[in-house]
This record gives structure tokens, sequence and C-alpha cells, in this order.
């Protein structure tokens, strides 16, 4: 492995990317191990891609139906690295000053005033075009423009962060297509320029993690930048073990039951699947009912905890239970 | 391996996926970090690289499994993996003679000397235990018995595939698996029917398990038998959004089903945005002065209203006969599903009798179901059962012309094959007055129009215009500039 490192670094160099500092990981199954201590149950390729986003350091597009544990996958990442996680919930209609930096006005306005003020008993200042006022002009505008001034926000904040962090771009796709070009510059080079400023370039990579709900066809442009993650709904086995760790005092057969009972639901044609998350809830549901074993009329009467569409309901119970005398 | 890597990515173009040269590099760099030995790591490192939709993934499995089944220490680790109990050989390209040593190791008989009954029993013994290890055995031992694969065909596998899993009667052994489930049941109720379900959904699993097992069996012979070029381009299927809508097989239509959800409701975000972002509105006098106040007083930044264009009216009408009918489904099926962003849906169906349909989506949450109803009771049949454009169109004239107005755009689905009916195209030229738009989606290729019976020609002339649209993407692209 240790050559491959080198050219790693090497080429990290070569084109202009800040060095990634150790690497993160050690191989695929210490992430997995690392991601099962902190509550997260990774498969082979969601461990595989993030140890893969720390050696190539590169973000990681996460795509998946909801409730599969996306935004959970980049927590547990962060807890797991020690590091401090930030967060950019994406929306519609966010733009670079919420994104990126600011300038705060309103302190620079105070102090323009501010030197008015101090100003005014030596003479008349502030005027570009005077002999006298043009060195306190530069320096004004230097002074307001400089770091004291600037309000980061989240992508700036990763960037500029000493500690290691780890990134969260949250439902990327709620953003309009033109915003994501916004994200391009900190995704591939690490860096933010401010025309006022220069360019802050990053003093350690921060992990990345993009997720996205799919309701829109992201660009070419962000897509090449990313490893590309698709958590689907996990397996029977994956989903035992989740629903056995994350819900406390739940008996194994129970367990397994519920895990069966969702994978059957999954089969069907519904209009909204049940997720992980919601099989969680359901599993809590019933340990709280203190019902150990599921029958049809248990299963009927929370069924509406699993499935949120009325003629989901409906079709799960024709299905699933009809055959009870 | 960087040669391998380069076809691999060839394949994956030619397949029509979007591969760029970064992505490549990328690739070529993440198999330095993953240890080469693991072929499921592997292949979650090329498809983390290379493939960027999820659409694209089974058109990536397919070719990843062609061309790493067994070269080189790869596909010698997924040996080592799959057969559990078995130890690894080296692969060689004979092939049986390797599956037959390997079978002789375990199990006391070769593939081929094994009776079918004996394969049979271990088979049962394989899905009722669930041990995929021992799955993979028989499905080893099935194919170099049942399949009866002749090197050098120019096949893709299916024939093989039919073959083995017919004389491996999996249906029956679900049957059977069931009938021990229930007599190992204690006490006279037997299972519940939940029970029941859970069970059989379980050896469900196990079985579809087995027949990917076998499916990837007789793949690795293939690609031994003829390298994984040639069989790359016999096993390559296209992208659900690149199926031809009127020639897929149910496999594909099924694939396409899944597809047409998270489309639609793809389309319908991105249309509400385009709406709302298209124009500025007339100047919003309120919003701009109290925006002013951060500036004191100074409107610098003036606010517009977000402005409310009219949505526009939408006629179906869909020709339903036998040919076009899955076309027809589609359409339909997307239309609604976005009627969100359009002031009204009606809908009509016609073979030679022409129907109205709107009720049959009213109310109904569901499109795929109101489809289905109109299949079967829409009253569409006239004479006999054959289209008849003409007629379908001045009847849809006399009964509903008058509802077409300048905001309704009218879409007809159909490829004009009129089986030498009357045209009646003034019909046609009369609504293309009174509408807006109107166009016609035609799902035969542009180069048959005309040919034969087909009349979309004389029609065409009144249309605004007439697109071929087979595939979902071709549809996507239509409904999109529509609105």
């Amino acid at each position: 492995m240790s050559p491959a490192d080198g050219a790693g670094a090497d080429q990290q160099a070569a084109l202009g990317l800040p060095p990634s500092g150790p690497p993160r990981f050690d191989s695929v199954p210490a992430v997995r191990q690392g991601l099962a201590a902190v509550g997260y149950l990774a498969d082979e390729g969601i461990a595989g891609v993030v140890y893969l986003a720390d050696r190539l350091a590169k973000p990681v597009l996460v795509e998946g139906p909801a409730g599969t544990g996306k935004t959970q996958l980049a927590k547990s990442v962060a807890e797991l690295t020690g590091s401090r996680l930030i967060r950019l919930q994406c929306y519609e209609g966010l733009d670079e000053s919420k994104a990126l930096y600011e300038w705060n006005y309103r302190k620079q306005l105070l102090r323009i005033q501010a030197g008015q003020v101090s100003g005014e008993s030596g003479g008349p200042s502030g005027d570009p075009a005077g002999t006298a006022g043009s060195a306190t002009w530069k320096e004004l505008e230097e002074d307001i423009f400089s770091e004291d001034f600037l309000l980061t926000r989240p992508l700036l904040e990763a960037i500029r962060s000493e500690e290691p962090v780890v990134l969260l771009v949250d439902e990327v796709d709620r953003v309009e297509l033109e915003t994501e070009a916004l994200l391009l510059e900190v995704l591939s080079e690490y860096q933010v320029s401010i025309p006022e400023l220069g360019t802050v370039r990053a003093t350690r990579l921060p992990m990345v993690f993009l997720t996205s709900n799919n309701t829109r066809e992201l660009s070419e442009a962000l897509k090449r930048r990313c490893l590309y993650l698709h958590i689907d709904y996990p397996d029977l086995e994956r989903e035992r073990e989740i629903v056995s760790s994350r819900v406390p005092g739940i008996s194994d057969e129970l367990a397994d039951q519920v895990a069966r009972i969702v994978r059957s639901l999954r089969t069907l044609e519904l209009r909204k699947a049940p997720s992980v998350s919601e099989t969680l809830d359901w599993a809590r549901t019933l340990v709280v009912l203190g019902i150990e074993s599921i029958d049809a009329t248990g299963a009927r009467d929370t069924l509406h905890i699993l499935l949120k569409y009325q003629s989901d309901i409906e079709r799960a119970a024709k299905e699933l239970l009809s055959a009870e005398t | 391996m960087l040669d391998l890597l380069s076809g691999f990515v060839t394949e994956l173009r030619q397949a029509g996926l979007p591969v760029s040269l970064t992505e490549h590099l990328d690739a070529a760099e993440a198999v330095h970090h993953i240890p080469l030995e693991d072929r499921e790591a592997l292949k979650y490192a090329l498809a983390a690289t290379l493939v960027k939709s999820s659409a694209h993934w089974r058109a990536f499995e397919t070719a990843f499994e062609v061309y790493f089944a067994t070269r080189g220490p790869v596909g010698e680790g997924a040996e080592a993996q799959g057969d559990g109990g078995v130890e690894p050989e080296p692969p060689d390209t004979t092939g049986s003679g390797a599956q037959r040593g390997r079978a002789q190791g375990r199990g006391g008989g070769g593939g081929e000397s094994m009776t079918p009954e004996e394969l049979a029993e271990l088979l049962y013994r394989a899905l009722a235990s669930g041990d995929a290890a021992l799955a993979d055995v028989v499905a080893r031992y099935a194919v170099t018995r049942y399949a009866g694969m002749e090197p050098g065909r120019p096949v893709g596998g299916t024939y093989y595939l039919y073959r083995t899993l017919r004389n491996l009667d999996l249906d029956g052994m679900l049957e059977r698996l069931m009938q021990a489930t229930r007599d190992a049941v204690p006490g006279e109720q037997g299972l519940t029917g939940l029970e029941e379900r859970l069970v059989a959904d379980e050896y469900r699993a196990r079985t579809e398990r087995l027949r990917r097992a076998v499916e990837s069996e007789i793949r690795r012979r293939l690609v031994m038998d003829r390298g994984a070029e040639a069989l790359a381009r016999s096993v390559r299927k296209p992208l659900p959004e690149d199926i031809d809508v009127m020639h897929a097989t149910r496999d594909e239509l099924a694939t396409l089903h899944r597809t047409l959800h998270p489309l639609s409701r793809k389309l319908a975000v991105r249309l509400a945005r385009k709406r709302r972002h298209g124009r500025k509105g007339p100047l919003d006098f309120r919003a701009t002065v109290r925006r002013s106040l951060s500036t004191g007083g100074v409107p610098i930044e003036p606010r517009f209203r977000h402005p409310r264009p009219a949505k526009p009216e939408i006629f179906v009408i869909a020709d339903i006969s036998g040919s076009v009918a899955s076309f027809a489904r589609f359409t339909l099926h997307l239309v609604y599903a976005i009627s969100s962003q359009f002031s009204k849906v009606r809908s009509f169906v016609f073979v030679d009798g022409i129907d109205e349909v709107t009720r049959f989506f009213e109310g109904a949450d569901d499109p795929a179901g109101a489809v289905h109803r109109i299949n079967t009771e829409a009253d569409v049949i006239w004479v006999d059962g054959h289209s008849d454009y003409g007629h379908a169109l001045s009847v849809f004239n006399q009964r509903w012309g008058d509802d077409v107005n300048s905001r309704t755009s009218v879409l007809v689905l159909g490829d004009a094959r009129n089986n030498y009916h009357a045209s009646e195209s003034w019909v046609l030229e009369q609504l293309a007055h009174q509408a807006r738009h109107v166009y016609w989606l035609n799902p035969e290729p542009r180069d048959y129009w005309g040919s034969g019976d087909s009349i979309v020609d004389e029609y065409a002339v009144h249309c605004d215009d007439v697109v071929e649209c087979r595939t979902l993407r071709q549809l996507e692209r239509f409904v999109g500039d529509l609105t």
C-alpha cells in the first residue's frame, strides 16, 4: 500500500491540492468496524466508498431513497474521526452569502462612521479625491475588507478550519442548477476565492459528503467531481442488525420478524416503501407496546407507523394479512 | 490492469453510460488503493468512480461480471470466496475440467455424474438451509449438467439460463419447501397467513439468489469460451430510459414502470421551478420600499412579483389498440403524474370508437390503477376493434370539439396505422384552428412513417409538430417542453 500512498501524495502536490494529512483509515474493514462502533452499520459498499473518499481526497455524493441513513453516514464518520461536523442545509434560493461568506456591512458602516467622527477635528476625511484623504481612504478600504468584517458561512468555515472537519452538504438537489456552480470550486480545489482578500485555501482537507434525494438530475460537472454512493434499503441481515442495535430492549426474534415483514412490504408495489427510519420507529413502538411476537392484529394496528399513505396501508393489509381467519 | 480497465470503460460507454476521462482517471487511481484480490471491493471502487446514477447500476453490474469474471488474481479471489469450503484452484481455460475436479472434491460425485435426484436433493438442502456457499456449488453443478453449453456459439446465455432453470424446477422446489415448513409446525392450525407469507418470501429471496448464481456461472463460462469483448456485446442491454416502449419485453416493462415514478416526480419539480423562475413579473412596490429601508430609504434593489402564467390545458387522445397500447399507457401515466402542472387534463382513448376516460383518474391517487381500469372498462370498440383514426377523430369532434379552445393543447398518441379507413384529416385541421397547439406523438421509428397503412403524413400537415417518441428519454423531453 505504501507506494500507492506516495503516488497519491505526489499527485496531490502536482495538482496544487493541500496535503490531506495522514490517511484517516487503514483499510476498508477498519472503516466498517469503526462505523459499527459508533452505531452505524455499513455494508461493504458504503465502507469501501468512505475509505476511497479519504484516500482520493474526493467528496462523496450520496443518493438513495429517503430515510436510509444518508445524513447519518456523515454524522457517524464525523464521530468516528473525531471531527467537527459542519452542515450546509440546501434549499431553493440558497446563494453565496448564505453558503460561502458575506461581508458584515453593518459593522463596515459603523467603522466608516466611527472614522468620520474621529477625523472631523483634523479636517475633511473620507474624500477619495483629496490629497490627505487618499491615504486614509486606502487604509479604510483595507481595513473594512479585512477578516474582521468577514462573516464565514459553512463552506468557507469548513475550508478555514484548523481542526479536522466533516462537511455535510445536505439535500444538494434542492438548490438551483446555477447555484450548484458555487460548490464546484470548493469541492474540486478545496479553496474559496474572495475578490477583496484573495484565495483562501484549506489547511487540512475536509471530508465532504453531499446528499441528494434525487428530485432532479444533478449537473455532470458536480457528479464528475464526486465519488458516487447509492444507499439502498439494506438487505435482511443488515436490517435485522440495525434494528437490534438501535432499538434497546428488542428481542432477537422480534427484530428478525420486523426485518422480514418490512422486506415483504418492500416487494409490494407501494407509493412509498417503508424506510429504515420508519422500520426503527415501528420496532420501538412494538417494544413500548410490549408486543413480543407480531400477529395479524398487532401488525394491522401499528401499520400506520410504517406506511404513510392510506392506499398503501390498505394494500399491505390485504396482501399480508388477508389469509388470516 | 490498466488495459483491462480501459476495455471496461469502453464497454460502459458503448452501453450508453456517460463516462468522462476524469472519471476514468479516478477509477485508475482508486484501484491502487484497494486490495485487488477482493472482487467486491473492486466492484464498489469502480462503481463509485464510474457510475453516477443508480439507474445505470444494472448495466454496470452486467459489464462488470463479464469483464472481471475470470481474469487474473481477481477471478481467483472470487472463486475462493464463493466456494467457502472448497479450496481455490487456479482458473484454467478449459472450464469444465476444473469444474469436474472441484465437484469431486465435495459431495462425492462430479456434476455430470450426479443423478438429477441427487442434484435436486442438494438444491433442496441449499435452499432450506440458506447456505450461500452450498447454493453456489449447486449452481455450478446445475450449469454443468443441464445447460448443455456448446463452445463458440455467439449467444448471450439466455437460452442456457432457461434450460438450466427449467430442469431445476424452482417453482416445484418452492412448493416442496413450503410444504415441509407447514409440516414442521406442530399443532393443528399450522402457519398463520402472515407467517406463511414471510416464509415464502424468504424462500423466494433464496431462489432468486440461486438464479443469479446460475446466471453469473453461465456468464463466467461464456467469457472463458469467447472472451469478454464478444460477450459484452451480446449481453448489452439498453438503459431504462432508452428502452423502446413498443418492443419492450416483460422484464423491461417492469423496469420502465419502476423508472417512471421517479422520472415523473423529477419532471414535476423541474417544471414547477421553471414556472416560478422563468420570468419576472411586474414591480412589487411594497416589497421594494420595505427593502429600501436597509439602504437608508434608497430603493437600490427593486423587487418583482412572481409571475403567474396561465397553465395550459391538455387534451390527450390516445390510441390504445394492441400495437401501441403500452406506449399510450406510459404517456397517460406520465401526463397524469405531472397533472398539477396543467390547469386541466382530459383524456380520451380510442380504437375505432372513442371514450372519455378522465373520470378514471379523478380521485385515484395512483395513476397505474387508473390506467389499468381504462384497459378494462373504457368503451372503445365500435365495429371490429381495429384502429380507425378517422372515425375516432370525427366522433371526438362531434362530441367534445366545442370544449377545445385557445388555451388547449391537444396531444394525439398513435402510430396512425389506419387499416386503410378514411383519414378524415379535416377534423384535425379544424382542431388545429381552435386549439393552441396540436401535437402528434408517434411511437414508431421515423423511417417507418408513411409505409404500409400508416397515414401519419396526412395528419402531420395539420399538426404543430409530429414527434418520434419511442423511449422514456424522448417522452420526458417532449413533456418538459410542453409546459
